[in-house]
């Protein structure tokens, strides 16, 4: 460890809420999502529990409404959309192009400060009394009939949008103009290249939700017609103008995840990337094709046929780049030297779980199938596998890989792996079964269901618990490492990318000198060994 | 250091949205049918394009930041264009 890093350099409070340093800014994300987790994953916990009988016995159907409906805000806005980009992408950019911070630090700060405000509004709004809309806050229920603190939920969901826009902007002008000597696109890390992508989506989708929400709130306070048929709106252009932004949403959550994934992939493999451009490219092509797609998700609305038909034949097309995506990590693991550890086994259950997710995906595509899947847990279990299989999984194997960057300590590999085992264990055990419920016809967004489903529902909530307990492992594994932990070096995993070329945890403008970059990233020599990017 | 503008082109832009809104409300009294919604989207195009060479300093922009106001704009295309593929279809 150096003597004096961005950890050491000052221990006041005030130092760390009014920081512009971008690692501790990721650390105050960091801490803060944990928050948001364990609300979400408490409100999970709850349905879980509910579900493990047919009958309502736990929950009034109010309740429960008001319970997946946090559950679904907490998780999507304040935990995935933020989880890669703003803890480990705020980290590791400034690192990975060689810069002392990211283009604007004090917007970097600000942009917690309005996440956090978000937050707390929504905060309070769940626990004024909650939200009985769900997360997708469809109209005419939310505008007309919700009598539930829809736009005080909204508020705070409109507000961390703009922090989302912030962090976005912050991030494609930093790539675009902070990256080293020598680094030039082609010699990105790919981790790069897919935050690149998620920060444009997060530009130029974000503020479409923040005007949906105005109009919802306009709607309901002062009656203007816009959603509402009777005086004059139109009920499906609140689904359009949502889904324009919440379908491109699934890629802010999962591109990042695919970013990390390249990065493991390629260290625990000891190879480069097969096909870097390709998967590159792929990661813009998703971006891009991301916002042809979002009818799918109105198949069964009352949207018109042709418009149907085209969004499911977009919506095969945004298949392609993805699948892309994990041919190539496959041949790159061909003939790799592969070591197992936690990381990557984090990122071996991303691959199966993400195409489980995908390819399930496409069978909702399908109209004919959606018609008969549309609001069951087949669509609930398609989801999860590629928000919670998919990113939370890539998540755990980012926070595991640049840990001891963070920190500058090792933790416990035996509990690490254990930890990640078990996840995979119970988030199958999990949604697997939600999968034949919802092919069977099990409706979504009910507490109460037929005696003959019950078995898959306990399985579901049996899994749940495993699934529970396993994420609460690397808390007190890697908490413990965090102060009483091996002490780190520079490069634990002898991996070549410009981050492991300064100490651990870095100092607070992160190089001593300027890194020059003279390789393409990935690079490995005959005996597997990493060749730094600025030899 | 912050760098001093004359206020000028500013005044200038908020008094011309101000026109334009007046002109916006005046003439949605007046019956046009059809033509009401192309006068006030064409009212509403006219503001648009102020804000973004006033008040945003796209005016001064050259390169890579007029390419992504524009991509914001391309973007509002796709989403007319396949909202309203929807809207023009239904039967």
């Amino acid at each position: 460890m150096s003597e004096t890093n961005y950890l050491t350099t000052d221990y006041t409070l005030r130092s760390w809420f009014l920081t512009t340093d971008h690692k501790r800014i990721a650390i105050l994300y960091f801490a803060s999502l944990i928050f948001f987790f364990f609300i979400g994953g408490a409100a999970a916990t709850v349905i879980r529990i509910e579900l493990a009988t047919p009958q309502g016995d736990l929950v009034s159907s109010d309740t429960y409404n008001r319970l997946f409906t946090m559950h679904g805000i907490i998780m999507v806005w304040f935990f995935l959309i933020p989880s890669i980009p703003n803890t480990l992408g705020n980290f590791v950019v400034p690192l990975m192009i060689g810069a002392r911070d990211l283009a604007f630090p004090r917007l970097n700060l600000m942009s917690w400060y309005i996440f956090m405000l978000g937050g707390c509004t929504t905060l309070f709004a769940i626990f004024a009394g909650g939200i009985d809309t769900g997360w997708t806050f469809y109209t005419p229920f939310s505008t007309l009939y919700s009598n539930s603190y829809v736009i005080l939920a909204a508020a705070g969901v409109f507000i961390a949008g703009f922090s989302s826009i912030l962090t976005g902007l912050n991030f494609i002008v930093s790539i675009h103009r902070l990256r080293a000597p020598g680094l030039t696109w082609y010699r990105l890390p790919l981790f790069l290249w897919s935050l690149y992508a998620t920060s444009v989506i997060l530009v130029l989708a974000t503020p479409v939700l923040a005007i949906t929400l105005l109009l919802i709130a306009t709607e309901r306070f002062f009656g203007v017609g816009i959603f509402d048929p009777r005086i004059g709106g139109d009920p499906l252009l609140f689904q359009h103008l949502f889904w324009f932004y919440s379908h491109p949403a699934v890629y802010i959550m999962i591109l990042p995840g695919m970013g990390v994934i390249n990065e493991l992939i390629s260290c625990f493999s000891r190879k480069e990337v097969f096909g870097y451009k390709f998967v590159a490219w792929a990661s813009l092509a998703i971006a891009a094709v991301g916002f042809l797609v979002w009818g799918h998700h109105m198949f069964v609305s009352g949207q018109s046929l042709v418009a149907s038909l085209v969004f499911s034949f977009m919506s095969f097309i945004v298949a392609v780049p993805s699948a892309i995506k994990v041919f190539n990590w496959t041949a790159t693991l061909h003939k790799g030297l592969l070591r197992f550890d936690a990381p990557m086994l984090y990122a071996l259950g991303f691959i199966g779980l993400f195409t489980i997710g995908g390819l399930t995906g496409l069978f909702l595509a399908c109209l004919a199938y959606d018609v008969h899947a549309t609001d069951t847990y087949f669509v609930v279990a398609h989801f999860h596998y590629i928000m919670v299989g998919g990113m939370v999984t890539a998540y755990f194997g980012g926070l595991h890989y640049w840990w001891p960057k963070i920190t500058g300590r090792l933790y416990s590999e035996h509990w690490a792996r254990a930890a990640a085992v078990l996840i995979f264990f119970g988030f199958n055990l999990t949604f697997f079964p939600q999968f034949i419920l919802g092919a069977e016809g099990m409706p979504r967004r009910y507490h109460i269901y037929p005696p003959e489903f019950q078995v898959w529902n306990v399985l579901s909530s049996g899994g749940a618990a495993i699934l529970a307990l396993a994420y609460l492992m690397p808390l007190f594994y890697l908490g413990y490492s965090a102060f009483f932990g091996p002490r780190a070096p520079a490069n634990p995993w002898d991996a070549p990318g410009l981050e492991w070329q300064t100490s651990s945890p870095p100092p607070e403008h992160n190089f001593a000198t300027q890194p020059v970059v003279t390789r393409k990233p990935y690079q490995y020599n005959r005996n597997f060994q990493a060749e730094p990017q600025n030899a | 250091m912050t760098e001093r503008r004359p206020p000028l082109p500013l005044v200038g832009a908020w008094l011309g949205l101000l026109a334009l809104l007046a002109l916006t409300v005046t003439l949605a009294y007046v019956p046009l049918g059809a033509g009401n919604a192309i006068v006030a989207l064409s009212i509403g195009t006219i503001k648009a394009g102020l804000v973004a060479a006033i008040f945003m300093e796209l005016r001064h922009r050259s390169g890579l930041t007029l390419v992504f106001a524009g991509a914001g704009l391309f973007w509002l295309g796709i989403l007319l264009w396949l909202g309203l593929m929807d809207f023009m279809t239904r039967t």
